[in-house]
C-alpha cells in the first residue's frame, strides 16, 4: 500500500467531507472492513439472489450507510439536527420499502413486523398481521383522517412515516459509537441479530 | 400525577375554601393541644377506674346510703384515651390530606407555588398556633421518617422507574451521584472549615470532622424534594432521569459518608487505612443494598407466579416483600434506597406478567396513595419541626452554608458534564446542565440526618443551617424552576401515548442498533442489552411468569394491552357516539387485491395454492391463540382445561370488542351480548357468537367456513366490497342477502358440514 499513501490520504479527505466522519474513525471503519471482506476490496452479498440488493459493496458504500448512524455533535443547529432526522429517517423508510415505489404499503409493514417477531417465538403469523394492520390504520387515522369508506389507503409516504415518528427523536436514538481509537474488541464473523 | 389536576375552578368555592382552611388549621391545632395535655391526665373517666374507689367506699361508708355506691348506668361516657392515638395520627393525616385538597381548588396559587412550598408553610403555621397556645409541637422523628414515611416514597420511585432512559444514561447518573456527591462534601466541609477559622465567626468550637460531616449531610440531593419539584413542571425524559437518578443513587454514598464521619469524629486518629475501609465500605453497602433487593424482589416475582387462585392478595407481596427488602438493608447500614429500587425494578417485568389486570391497577393506585400521603405529611413536618425545634442562628454559618452549596452544585455539574460529554454519544447541552444545576434540592432525608446527630451543642446549628438550605432550595429553586424552564424553553415530555407505530419502531431500532454495533465489531451499549434480553428470556422469564406468557414478546404484550384499553374505552364512551371518529377502517389499508375494479377477475392457481397453504397453517395454529388470550380472564384459571365453555364466550366477547374498533357502521355495535355473527375482512378471524352453548362446534364450523367457501365465495367477497358503506361482511353470503346477514349466516356456519376443516381451515389469508 505504499505507493498509494498520498491516493488514501485524498480519498480519506473525499471521504470525510462526504460523511463527516473523522480520519481516525474511517481508518477504523476501514479496517473493519477489511476484515470482513477477507481483506478484498468489495463484501460480497452472501444472501443470494434478493430482488434489489446489491450483489457486493465497496468501502465507500460502506461508509455512507454507516454514516447514517452518526450521533449529533453539540454545534449542530436546530436546521441541521432536523435534516440529521430526516436523512436517518429516511434511512429507516428505504429499509422497509422493499421495492422502492416510496410508499410501505400493508405487505411490506408486515414483512416488517413478522421479522421483528419471527425469532421471538411461536406466537403465529396472525398476531403479527394485527399488529402490522393495526399500526397501518393508525398511521392512515393520523394523517388521512378524514377518507372515506371506499377510499383506499395505498401505503404510507415519507411524510407520513415522519409524521408518526416524530415523538421519538431519531436524532437521539439511532446512533451507535464511532470509535476514534482502536480497539482490540473486533470479531469476525456474520453479524447477528 | 394527573390524579390531582383538573379540579373545577369556581369563584365562590374558592372564596369558601379560604375560611374553610383556616377553621381546619384551628381545629387541627385544638386537636393537637388537646391531645398533647392529656399528656399528665390520669385516665381518670374510665369506668374500670371507678371501681377500686367505688369499692373503698363501700367498706367504708357501707352504712351509710345506698345511693352512694349504687350509681346509675352511664348511657354516655367520654373515654379518649382509649384511643388517643390511633385518633390523632388519623386527624394528622386527614387534615393533611384536605390541606393538599383545598390547594387544587384555588388555582392561581397551585400554578405559581409548588405544593411542596404550599405545605411547608401550612406546617408553619401549625407549628405557630401549637407554639403559641404554648404547648410543644410534634417534631420530625427519625424512627418515624426512615421506617415508616419514606419507604413508600422510594418504592413508587422505584416501581414505576422509567428502565430504557435510566440504563441508557447508567454512566452519567453514576458519575453525577457518586462522583458529584464526594465533590459537594469535601468542598462544602473543606470550604466551611475554612470559614469557621475566621475570627470574628464565633465558631472556633467546630473541627475539620465535624464540618466534613455537616457536608455530608447536607450535599445529598434529595428524592422526596426532586419528585415534588420535577413532577409539576414536565420536563423532558432526560433531565428528569439525571437528577432523580442521581437523587436515588446517592443514597449509598451519604449513608456510607455520614457513618464514616460519625465513627470518626468519636475517634481520635484517621488513618489511611480507616480511608480505604470506607472506600471499601461504599462499594459494599451500595452493592450489598442492590444484591438484598434484588434478592427479595426475584422472591416477589416468584411468589407471583402462584397467585393465580387467590388474586385479592396479590397486591399485598409486592408492597411486603419491597418493605422487607428494606428493612434486610436497614438491618446490616446498606442502603435502603438502593435496595427498594432494586427490588421494584427487579419484581416489576414478572409481577406484571402474572397478576391479573385489577391487582395491576391496585398496587399502582396504593402506591400513588401512600406515597402521595407521605409526600404531604413529610412536608408539613417539616414546618412544623422548623416552628418546634431548638434554633442557634449564627448568620455566618448559615449564609456561606447556602453560597457554598450552590457554588458547588454548580462547579461540580459544570466539571463533571466536561468529562462526561467525552463519553456520552448525545452531549449534554449548557441548558440541560443549567437545570441539572438547578434542581439540585435539598430535603427531609438532610434534615432527619441531622436530627439523629448525637452532638448537641453543634447539632442545633446544623440543623438550623440544614433547615435553611433546605427552605431555600425547595422555596427559591422550586418556585423559579418552572418560569426558567420556560424561559429557556427547555425540552418538555411529550404527553401522547406510545402508538403502536412507535413501539415496533423503538423495538426495530434495538435490532438494527445491535446489527450494527455487530458490524463495527465493538461490544456497545446495545450488544449488551440484547445479550441480557436473550439470557432473560432463555432462562429467568421461564422460571418466574406462569404459563404461557413466559414466551411472549413484548411487541405482542404491549399491543395486546393497547387493544384491551381501546377496548374498555370504547365500551365506556358508548359505541355509537364515538365509531363516526374512527373513520378509517380496515378496508380502506386493506389492497384490493387482483379485482379492484368492479369487473370479476379469476384468480390464478399460483394465488389459489398460496391461501390454500396459508389457510391450512393457520388453522393448525388455533390452540395455540386460544390459549394465549387467556390472561385476560380475571375469572378462569389459566391452568384449566382450554375447552371451557365459559372461557371460550369469555374470549369471543372480548375478541369482538378488539374487532369492533375497526367497524364503521355504528348499529352492529349495540348488538354485542347477543347472537351475531362478525365477519371481517379477509385478513381477520372468523368468530362465531352463539349463547347457547354450541361454541365449540360453532368455533370449528367457523373455521371451517372459508374453506367451504372456495376461489368463488373469495372472488364474491372482493367484488361485494365496493358495494358496502363499510358493513362487516360475512364471509360466504349469498348475493341477496345482506340484510338477514345474521341470522342467516349463523346457521349457515352452523349447518357447514366440517369435513374440510382438517385439511384447510379459516384464518387470515392474504388477499
Amino acid at each position: 500500500m505504499g505507493a498509494s499513501q498520498t491516493r488514501t490520504g485524498n480519498e480519506h479527505q473525499h471521504l470525510m467531507d462526504k460523511t463527516g466522519f473523522s480520519s481516525e474513525q474511517i481508518k477504523n471503519l476501514r479496517k473493519r472492513f477489511l476484515q470482513l471482506s477477507g481483506n478484498e476490496e468489495t463484501i460480497r452479498n452472501q444472501r443470494g439472489d434478493e430482488a434489489g440488493a446489491f450483489q457486493e459493496i465497496g468501502f465507500e458504500q460502506f461508509l455512507m450507510v454507516m454514516c447514517h448512524f452518526r450521533p449529533p455533535t453539540l454545534k449542530m443547529t436546530a436546521e441541521e439536527k432536523e435534516a440529521m432526522r430526516k436523512e436517518k429517517l429516511r434511512f429507516l423508510f428505504n429499509m422497509h420499502d422493499t421495492d422502492n415505489d416510496g410508499t410501505i404499503t400493508l405487505e411490506e409493514y408486515r414483512k416488517v413486523v413478522e421479522e421483528l417477531l419471527s425469532k421471538s417465538g411461536a406466537i403465529g403469523q396472525e398476531t403479527a398481521e394485527a399488529i402490522a394492520d393495526a399500526a397501518m390504520l393508525e398511521v392512515a387515522s393520523t394523517n388521512v383522517p378524514h377518507m372515506a369508506p371506499d377510499e383506499f389507503y395505498e401505503g404510507i409516504t415519507f411524510q407520513h412515516f415522519e409524521q408518526i415518528l416524530k415523538g421519538l427523536e431519531m436524532e437521539s436514538r439511532m446512533n451507535i459509537r464511532f470509535l476514534d481509537v482502536d480497539t482490540t474488541t473486533m470479531r469476525c464473523g456474520r453479524s447477528t441479530s | 400525577c394527573a390524579l390531582h389536576r383538573g379540579a373545577p375552578s369556581c369563584g365562590s368555592s374558592a372564596r369558601l375554601t379560604a375560611p374553610t382552611c383556616v377553621l381546619l388549621l384551628l381545629l387541627f391545632a385544638f386537636v393537637s393541644v388537646a391531645s398533647a395535655s392529656r399528656d399528665d391526665a390520669p385516665g381518670g373517666n374510665n369506668e374500670t377506674g371507678r371501681a377500686p374507689p367505688e369499692d373503698s367506699h363501700h367498706h367504708h361508708q357501707q352504712t351509710n346510703s345506698s345511693t352512694h355506691h349504687k350509681k346509675a348506668f352511664p348511657v354516655l361516657s367520654f373515654n379518649y384515651e382509649h384511643v388517643r392515638q390511633p385518633f390523632e395520627i388519623s386527624l394528622w393525616i386527614l387534615l393533611a390530606l384536605l390541606m393538599k385538597l383545598g390547594f387544587h381548588i384555588i388555582p392561581r396559587v397551585s400554578n405559581v407555588v409548588p405544593e411542596s412550598c404550599l405545605l411547608i408553610v401550612v406546617g408553619l403555621l401549625i407549628g405557630g398556633i401549637i407554639k403559641a397556645i404554648g404547648e410543644k409541637a410534634p417534631m420530625l422523628d427519625s424512627k418515624l421518617f426512615f421506617l415508616y414515611l419514606l419507604p413508600p416514597i422510594i418504592l413508587d420511585a422505584g416501581y414505576f422507574l422509567p428502565i430504557r432512559p435510566f440504563t441508557e444514561n447508567m454512566g452519567t447518573i453514576l458519575v453525577f451521584a457518586v462522583v458529584g456527591t464526594l465533590w459537594n462534601t469535601f468542598f462544602v466541609g473543606g470550604m466551611m472549615y475554612a470559614v469557621c477559622q475566621i475570627e470574628g465567626a464565633q465558631l472556633g468550637g467546630v473541627d475539620l470532622l465535624s464540618c466534613l460531616l455537616f457536608g455530608s449531610i447536607i450535599s445529598a440531593v434529595d428524592p422526596v424534594a426532586v419528585l415534588a419539584v420535577f413532577e409539576e413542571i414536565h420536563i423532558n425524559e432526560l433531565l428528569h432521569i439525571l437528577v432523580f437518578g442521581e437523587s436515588l443513587l446517592n443514597d449509598a454514598v451519604t449513608v456510607v459518608l455520614y457513618h464514616l464521619f460519625e465513627e470518626f469524629s468519636h475517634a481520635d486518629t484517621v488513618t489511611v487505612g480507616d480511608a480505604l475501609l470506607g472506600v471499601v465500605c461504599f462499594f459494599v453497602v451500595s452493592l450489598g443494598g442492590i444484591m438484598v433487593g434484588a434478592i427479595y424482589g426475584l422472591l416477589g416475582a416468584f411468589t407471583s407466579r402462584f397467585t393465580s387462585h387467590t388474586r385479592v392478595i396479590e397486591p399485598l407481596f409486592v408492597f411486603l416483600y419491597s418493605y422487607m427488602a428494606y428493612l434486610s438493608a436497614e438491618v446490616f447500614h446498606l442502603s435502603g434506597i438502593m435496595s427498594l429500587i432494586a427490588c421494584g425494578v427487579m419484581m416489576r417485568p414478572y409481577v406484571e406478567a402474572n397478576i391479573s389486570h385489577k391487582s395491576y391497577t391496585t398496587v399502582k393506585y396504593f402506591m400513588k396513595m401512600w406515597s402521595s400521603v407521605s409526600e404531604t405529611l413529610i412536608f408539613i413536618f417539616l414546618g412544623v419541626s422548623t416552628v418546634a425545634g431548638p434554633h442557634a442562628w449564627n448568620w455566618t454559618f448559615v449564609i456561606f452554608t447556602v453560597i457554598l452549596c450552590l457554588v458547588s452544585r454548580v462547579l461540580g455539574v459544570i466539571g463533571l458534564t466536561y468529562v462526561i460529554n467525552k463519553f456520552r454519544i448525545v452531549k449534554l447541552t449548557k441548558k440541560d446542565q443549567f437545570i441539572v444545576a438547578y434542581g439540585g434540592l435539598r430535603g427531609a432525608i438532610a434534615f432527619s440526618l441531622g436530627f439523629l446527630l448525637t452532638n448537641s451543642q453543634l447539632k442545633n446549628m446544623f440543623l438550623t443551617a440544614i433547615i435553611t438550605v433546605i427552605f431555600f432550595t425547595v422555596f427559591v429553586q422550586g418556585m423559579t424552576i418552572r418560569p426558567l424552564v420556560e424561559l429557556l424553553a427547555v425540552k418538555k415530555k411529550k404527553e401522547s401515548k406510545r402508538s403502536i407505530n412507535e413501539e415496533i419502531h423503538t423495538q426495530f431500532l434495538d435490532h438494527l442498533l445491535t446489527g450494527i454495533e455487530d458490524i463495527c465489531g465493538h461490544y456497545g451499549h446495545h450488544h449488551w442489552k440484547d445479550k441480557l434480553n436473550r439470557f432473560n428470556k432463555a432462562y429467568v422469564k421461564r422460571w418466574l411468569i406462569a404459563g404461557e406468557r413466559s414466551t411472549e414478546p413484548q411487541l405482542i404484550s404491549f399491543y395486546n394491552k393497547m387493544e384491551m384499553k381501546q377496548a374498555m374505552m370504547l365500551v365506556e364512551s358508548g359505541s355509537a357516539a364515538k365509531l363516526p371518529a374512527i373513520v378509517s377502517s380496515m378496508q380502506n389499508i386493506q389492497p384490493r387485491g387482483p379485482a379492484r375494479p368492479r369487473a370479476i377477475p379469476s384468480i390464478s392457481k399460483s394465488r389459489e395454492q398460496e391461501i390454500r397453504k396459508i389457510l391450512r397453517a393457520n388453522l393448525q395454529k388455533t390452540r395455540q391463540r386460544l390459549r394465549s388470550y387467556s390472561r385476560h380472564d380475571l375469572l378462569i384459571d389459566p391452568f384449566e382445561d382450554g375447552l371451557s365453555e365459559v372461557r371460550f364466550r369469555r374470549q369471543r366477547v372480548e375478541m369482538e370488542r378488539r374487532m369492533s374498533h375497526y367497524l364503521t357502521v355504528p348499529a352492529n355495535r349495540q348488538e354485542i351480548p347477543s347472537v351475531r355473527k362478525v365477519c371481517f375482512e379477509p385478513e381477520h378471524q372468523v368468530y362465531t357468537y352463539d349463547t347457547d352453548g354450541e361454541s365449540l362446534r360453532g368455533r370449528r364450523a367457523s373455521h371451517s367456513h372459508p374453506s367451504a367457501s372456495d376461489a368463488a365465495g373469495l372472488v364474491n367477497e372482493s367484488t361485494r366490497r365496493p358495494d358496502q358503506s363499510g358493513a362487516a361482511e360475512p364471509r360466504p353470503k349469498a348475493p341477496d342477502d345482506q340484510e338477514d346477514q345474521d341470522q342467516l349466516t349463523l346457521s349457515r356456519c352452523l349447518s357447514d358440514p366440517g369435513p374440510n376443516k382438517d385439511e384447510e381451515g379459516g384464518g387470515s389469508f392474504l388477499s
